[in-house]
């Protein structure tokens, strides 16, 4: 089933309702419940390869419904280290646990001052009642 | 559109069921409730049940009605009587779609269950060719319409129906009958690829037909305008606006079958009997993914590695879990078992031409 409205006090976000959460100079990126409430059911989960180098504000992947495509945005700079392949095995689990199983991919940072730029937790609830 | 959309008198209840709302030919419709695979799912195994209310109805009646119709729809007429429906199309001079519909033969009048998006384009057509004294009344906004469909549909009408009549009616037969207390025409048809019935009833009375619906002991899954789109998809169905238009003709279509060449003396007939005779360069076909990814209409087809058509209609089929669509191809390829390409935003998927229905079931019983 779907999630329950959340968005973690502990995560960074970014305007095209992504999240990263920072763990060392790694990060962990995913799609709020947001994106996901707007998407619908994941069905299909396109991701990069490990290895990829991906940029700031700039697509990494794709997320498809059965109706639409969403890119993926990645919210800082960095190399993939890893992919959820639990989300190409059963791409609902994005909608079912946006901010724990259904994470996408993990990043070495770059550039970690970039984070900076994000918004907290009550910033993007506030971006949010704004749409 | 710049109007606010219409809203069907169905719509408090499924903002009350939590719908994603959509806008959809200028109507605010149900997209999904729960989740579309889920009520695909409940349709293909189940029961499920749809507003369409936003199609449109139109009654064509009075002397010389049927003979001014057989010119203006594709199929032959004269093949149904009092109580029957037939599938037909209805045609520019040149062959071209103007619309795909049902046609209802009544006792007294010939009802057309037309696309919600072509609704003023029929009207047009009709206003222009029938002769003087045969009625013409657009019934869109005084006429609700349900769909309840899928195997269980009997289960799920049994209760409710004042007669057996319902139960009764053959495929595209249609009758008369009251469902929870509201009088409806009922026709067995639908665009699922299940059996199940179209339940046409007065625009108001439809949240009692409704909530009658719902109070039975397996009631059906309310399902939106996407599975309603994944379903008709997997049969092969074509969607006005994606499959079908004015630059295209029912030959070019596959709908060959839904059209009197012969005899027929229908708007468009010279073009297309030249059509079925010599051929047309392009066919529509249906396919399937060979490998992961999600066909979208309007991606490019690759045939041997040259442009050759572009997607009509893509999702992915919930019953089979892959990828499935449509697409204009150079006939040739057309044909089922053709090894083609989907340019999927960049990244060439591998897919297979194949037969309709994509799924094995049958809206006949």
């Amino acid at each position: 089933m779907a999630a329950e409205e959340s968005y973690p006090a502990e995560l960074r976000y970014h305007r095209e309702h992504d999240w990263v959460r920072v763990e060392g100079d790694e990060a962990v990126f995913g799609i709020t419940w947001f994106a996901q409430d707007a998407l619908g059911e994941v069905v299909y989960y396109d991701p990069p390869e490990v290895g990829a180098a991906v940029s700031r504000d700039a697509s990494y992947g794709e997320l498809e419904s059965v109706k639409a495509v969403s890119d993926i945005f990645a919210p800082a700079s960095g190399e993939v280290v890893a992919v959820n392949a639990a989300v190409q095995e059963r791409p609902e689990v994005v909608n079912e646990d946006p901010y724990g199983e259904g994470w996408l991919i993990r990043v070495r940072l770059s550039d970690p001052g970039e984070l900076d730029e994000l918004m907290d937790e009550p910033a993007y609830r506030e971006y949010l009642a704004g749409l | 559109m710049a109007d606010a959309p219409s809203r069907t008198s169905l719509h408090d209840r499924h903002v009350a069921l939590g719908a994603r709302m959509g806008a959809f030919a200028g109507w605010d419709m149900p997209l999904h409730y729960s989740t579309a695979r889920a009520e695909h799912r409940a349709v293909r195994e189940s029961c499920g049940v749809f507003d369409v209310s936003h199609m449109g109805q139109i009654e064509v009646s009075g002397p010389g009605a049927r003979e001014a119709l057989s010119r203006l729809l594709t199929n032959d007429l004269g093949e149904i009587g009092p109580g029957q429906g037939q599938y037909t199309l209805m045609c520019e001079d040149d062959g071209g779609v103007i619309d795909d519909l049902i046609v209802y033969a009544l006792a007294d009048r010939h009802l057309l269950v037309v696309n919600a998006s072509n609704v003023s384009a029929c009207l047009e057509r009709l206003a222009d060719r029938l002769p003087e004294g045969v009625g013409l009344t657009d019934r869109t906004l005084e006429v609700a319409m349900l769909a309840v469909q899928g195997p269980a549909w009997e289960e799920a009408l049994r209760p409710l129906a004042a007669t057996p009549g319902p139960f009764l009616l053959d495929y595209f037969e249609i009758g008369e009958d009251t469902i929870g207390g509201v009088p409806c025409l009922i026709a067995r048809t639908g665009y699922t690829g299940e059996p199940g019935v179209e339940l046409m009833c007065p625009w108001d009375a439809a949240p009692r037909l409704w909530d009658a619906l719902m109070s039975v002991d397996a009631p059906p899954v309310p399902a939106g305008l996407v599975a309603r789109d994944t379903l008709r998809l997997e049969m092969g169905y074509p969607l006005y606006g994606q499959e079908l238009s004015r630059d295209r003709t029912p030959v070019e279509a596959g709908l060959t079958w839904a059209c009197d060449i012969e005899g027929g003396r229908f708007f468009g007939a010279e073009v297309m009997r030249r059509q079925v005779a010599e051929g047309t360069p392009e066919r529509l076909a249906i396919f399937r993914m060979t490998e992961p990814g999600i066909p979208r209409a309007g991606q490019e087809v690759l045939v041997e590695g040259r442009p050759s058509g572009r997607v009509t209609s893509g999702t992915l089929s919930p019953s089979l879990d892959v990828g499935i669509g449509m697409a204009y191809l150079p006939s040739p390829v057309s044909s089922p078992d053709n090894e083609i390409v989907i340019d999927v935003r960049g990244k060439p998927k591998a897919a297979r031409t194949a037969r309709r229905p994509l799924v094995a079931t049958s809206p006949k019983e």
